[in-house]
């Protein structure tokens, strides 16, 4: 008992990043099965965690109430630009969601109610560890779900084939549309609960990196079930850390490692490391014909 | 009149690729729609099922106007089609393909699956049933479990076609179904299009193999250059001197 | 009107940085369908290998210049082999390869952190002598000149190779359809690592010129280029190499004059990206681009 409470007194923060990152993994996950490469999460998470910050400290909002605002405001701003956005695809759609990142983060800087530059400070300390990985769970439980109810066939058809998924009946702007706003409202969550934790929050978490690191975690982990991307999360969040505790002081080194990995993942391990953990691998391994990838939850 | 084709015009970049098409199918029939490559069929098919608009004239399915309604609402009035150049979903398996044509017609609720109720899994068990017996229909269902994406080029075909029955289409648009198949496969195909019209599906099939045509439609329409060259049974259309001409040149 | 004179040499110079890296850029887009995001991260590389080369190998400019020109297209030559022929024969390549770019710019990234340090540095004192010319309250300095000079005679003779010679004729062939370049005889493989080699060295000159008109290099010097990069040639037409150009000098212009017209650099970058936006939403083909903006 007294080992778990000094382990969490070493590494509490680190077991509060690997949860906010593995939510902000799923909020991408979401996205990605609809086969829409959005790099506007981390923007989304920014306005979740910008938006519940300030009811918050201002306005002394109760805290679930101000998380739950947050959110909306980054589903809201998701299915304001998703129209536009949506009708566009691969390459153009990740950097259209890239300028639209952009612009929030350049917003965050100009504007006196975010507090410029310098982020906004003061916010109290809210989120607790039970909080994080509750929604996490919660999180991981809906999105498994989804996946074999008619939203996730509809998405996994669109992500496979649009034109043949439109034949068939499937509404695919509606449906695109609800991958990106739900994506939204997720990673609106974890901004707000990262904003909760750390009592203050600048603009610079929010750009171009944060977003790339919300790709990797789902590169790295693999998108063929729910539980890729928070194993990408926990790795990739992780590991840098292990490493320190290893000796390896270097910064750069600890960076270098993330990006081999990815390469190497990629390269020889494009399914994501989860693939190598699921039923169907492990299955075929023994010699058995996999079951339905879709339909197991 | 079951499908009705009024003046359909479309171009593309200043190139007319449907010219005042006009003709209709009747119900519980099989009609053919043949003509050279480029004559226009595959974008015809296009505008019934909805992915692309005719720039001018109008479609009645049961005298009710489809062709401004987008692709997935007409799919829902229970038209289905398969395409040229197969679009499946490579990476699910044959019966996974098949559960995904069942959009619309099989629930698959959001609540229910979250509180695990009972009527989920009775769900889901009568979905994978329909599902096999579409692949049973297409004569594949030994491949249920197989990756499509590893399937013959014969048997991809009929997976389509299977994908296509999931929907319980009232009008089936066939483009070019048979291609690549062997005689075998053919036989068959032939015996599952006419049981199809047996239980009252109507059928717009579209087809090189001209023996193939001649065979089952009761009707057919000649295409050329975008423009309806003529309709009429097949006894007609054979040696109808214009549809001669355009398939075998100018005999000069 | 001198103001105006002034905003437009300053823009034009910078802008003919912008275009020079944007071509970059889009060379490698339109040959291989591919969004090379590790371009930045030989961009910092460059020019951070042009200041070692100053400072701990005591060379000349000159001498540097040209070196890590060359060492930027030997990277590339790395980045090609490394992380995107192994990918080739992929269905998803331009996915996977934009993944893999994102790895190498990583990797790239953390080797420029481990062996310079993430301090901001500085070309050596008199490196190079400046001159300043004024024309009433205009100023021009010969550093600017001579960048802008260098940028337009790289894109010169880029147009001229892509144009005229056998080579870039291999080059266009390839960049419209590789099964065909193929079956023609040519040597496919080596004319992607000569794509790699000569955009990577463009945005290695790109980098050594930046870094000599702004005075300071970091490793993550490559982060406000990137962005900007992929507006200018979503702008300029993506794959279209005088699109770039234009692109760029288009974009340095317009950054210019919202500074000026609004008085704050703050919103530049804002109004930058919500013209990308603007652009992606209406004519995602930008000025000159092939019109490839809904891949089936």
């Amino acid at each position: 008992m007294e080992y778990l409470a000094q382990f969490y007194a070493v590494y509490g923060s680190l077991i509060n990043f690997i949860g906010i990152n593995a939510i902000l993994a799923l909020s991408l996950y979401v996205t990605l099965s609809a086969g829409q490469l959005s790099l506007g999460n981390a923007a989304f998470a920014g306005i979740g965690a910008y938006a519940s910050g300030i009811l918050t400290m201002n306005f002394n909002v109760p805290y679930p109430i101000s998380v739950a605002a947050g959110a909306g405001l980054s589903a809201i701003t998701a299915l304001v630009i998703g129209m536009p956005v949506l009708r566009m695809r691969g390459i153009f759609l990740a950097m259209a969601t890239l300028a639209f990142g952009e612009v929030v983060r350049i917003a965050a800087v100009n504007m006196d109610i975010t507090g410029g530059a310098q982020g906004l400070v003061g916010i109290p300390c809210k989120t607790t560890t039970y909080i994080i990985y509750g929604v996490l769970a919660a999180t991981t439980y809906f999105l498994a779900v989804l996946r074999g109810s008619k939203i996730g066939w509809s998405l996994a058809g669109i992500r496979e084939d649009e034109t043949a998924a439109m034949v068939m009946g499937i509404n695919t702007s509606y449906y695109k549309t609800l991958a990106f706003v739900l994506g939204a409202f997720i990673a609106g969550i974890a901004g707000a609960l990262y904003a909760h934790l750390n009592f203050i929050v600048t603009p610079g978490e929010f750009g171009f990196s944060a977003a790339v690191q919300l790709l990797v975690y789902n590169i790295v982990g693999g998108t063929q079930s729910v539980y890729g991307p928070i194993l990408g999360a926990f790795i990739l969040t992780a590991l840098p850390e292990a490493l320190r505790g290893a000796g390896v002081t270097a910064g750069s080194l600890r960076l270098g490692v993330n990006g081999v990995i990815l390469l190497l993942v990629i390269i020889y391990l494009p399914n994501g490391l989860i693939f190598y953990l699921s039923k169907k691998y492990l299955s075929k391994k023994a010699g058995r014909s996999g079951g339905t990838v879709q339909s197991e939850v | 009149m079951f499908l009705q084709f009024e003046e359909i015009s479309r171009s593309f970049g200043g190139v007319s690729a449907l010219s005042r098409v006009s003709f209709c199918v009747e119900a519980g029939t099989i009609h053919g729609l043949i003509g050279p490559n480029g004559s226009g069929k595959t974008t015809l098919i296009n505008v019934v099922s909805g992915l692309t608009g005719p720039d001018s004239g109008r479609l009645l399915l049961e005298g009710r106007a489809i062709h401004r309604l987008p692709a997935y609402r007409i799919a829902a009035l229970g038209v289905a089609r398969t395409f040229q150049n197969i679009r499946l979903f490579s990476n699910m398996t044959c019966l996974d393909n098949v559960i995904a044509g069942q959009h619309g017609r099989v629930g698959r609720a959001l609540f229910p699956r979250l509180l695990r109720l009972p009527s989920v899994r009775l769900e889901e068990r009568q979905s994978r049933e329909d599902a096999m017996s579409c692949l049973a229909r297409a004569g594949i269902e030994n491949r249920a479990g197989a990756v499509a994406g590893s399937l013959s080029y014969g048997e991809r075909r009929r997976l389509e076609i299977a994908r296509a029955l999931a929907l319980s289409p009232r009008l089936l648009l066939l483009d070019e179904p048979i291609a690549g198949m062997r005689q075998r496969e053919i036989e068959e195909m032939e015996s599952l299009f006419r049981s199809l019209v047996e239980a009252g599906v109507t059928i717009l099939l579209i087809e090189h193999n001209m023996p193939f045509i001649m065979r089952l439609c009761s009707s057919i329409t000649v295409l050329h250059f975008g423009e309806t060259l003529t309709t009429g049974t097949p006894k007609e259309v054979a040696v109808h001197p214009e549809v001669i001409e355009a398939y075998l040149g100018v005999r000069g | 009107m001198a103001v105006l004179l002034q905003q437009l040499i300053n823009g034009l110079f910078i802008g003919s940085v912008y275009g020079l890296f944007a071509v970059g850029y889009t060379l490698v887009f339109g040959v291989l369908d591919i969004l090379n995001l590790a371009h930045a991260a030989i961009f910092t590389l460059g020019a951070l290998t042009a200041l070692w080369l100053t400072t701990a190998g005591a060379l000349s400019i000159w001498i540097a210049f040209p070196l890590a020109t060359l060492v930027s297209g030997a990277l590339g030559l790395v980045l090609d082999r490394v992380a995107f022929a192994p990918l080739r024969r992929r269905a998803d390549s331009n996915l996977s390869g934009l993944i893999s770019s994102i790895a190498m710019a990583i990797i790239f990234e953390s080797a420029a952190l481990g062996i310079f340090g993430a301090r901001t540095v500085r070309f050596p004192e008199g490196i190079f002598i400046n001159r300043v010319w004024r024309f009433g309250s205009v100023t021009v300095t010969s550093l600017q000149v001579e960048i802008v000079l260098t940028a337009l005679a790289l894109m010169l003779a880029l147009t001229a190779f892509v144009r005229h010679t056998r080579a870039g004729r291999a080059i266009r062939a390839v960049a419209e359809s590789e099964r065909t370049a193929r079956l023609l005889g040519i040597n496919v493989d080596g004319v992607i690592a000569l794509t790699f080699f000569i955009s990577s060295a463009l945005g290695g000159v790109a980098g050594i010129l930046y870094g000599l008109y702004f005075d300071a290099l970091a490793p993550d010097m490559g982060r406000s280029i990137e962005l900007k990069g992929l507006a200018v040639i979503v702008l300029g037409g993506m794959g279209s190499i005088p699109g770039a150009i234009l692109g760029g000098i288009a974009f340095g212009l317009s950054e210019v004059f919202t500074v000026a017209l609004t008085g704050t650099s703050n919103l530049r970058d804002a109004v930058a990206f919500s013209v990308l936006f603007a652009i992606l939403v209406l004519k995602p083909s930008g000025l000159l681009g092939r019109g490839r903006a809904r891949e089936a």
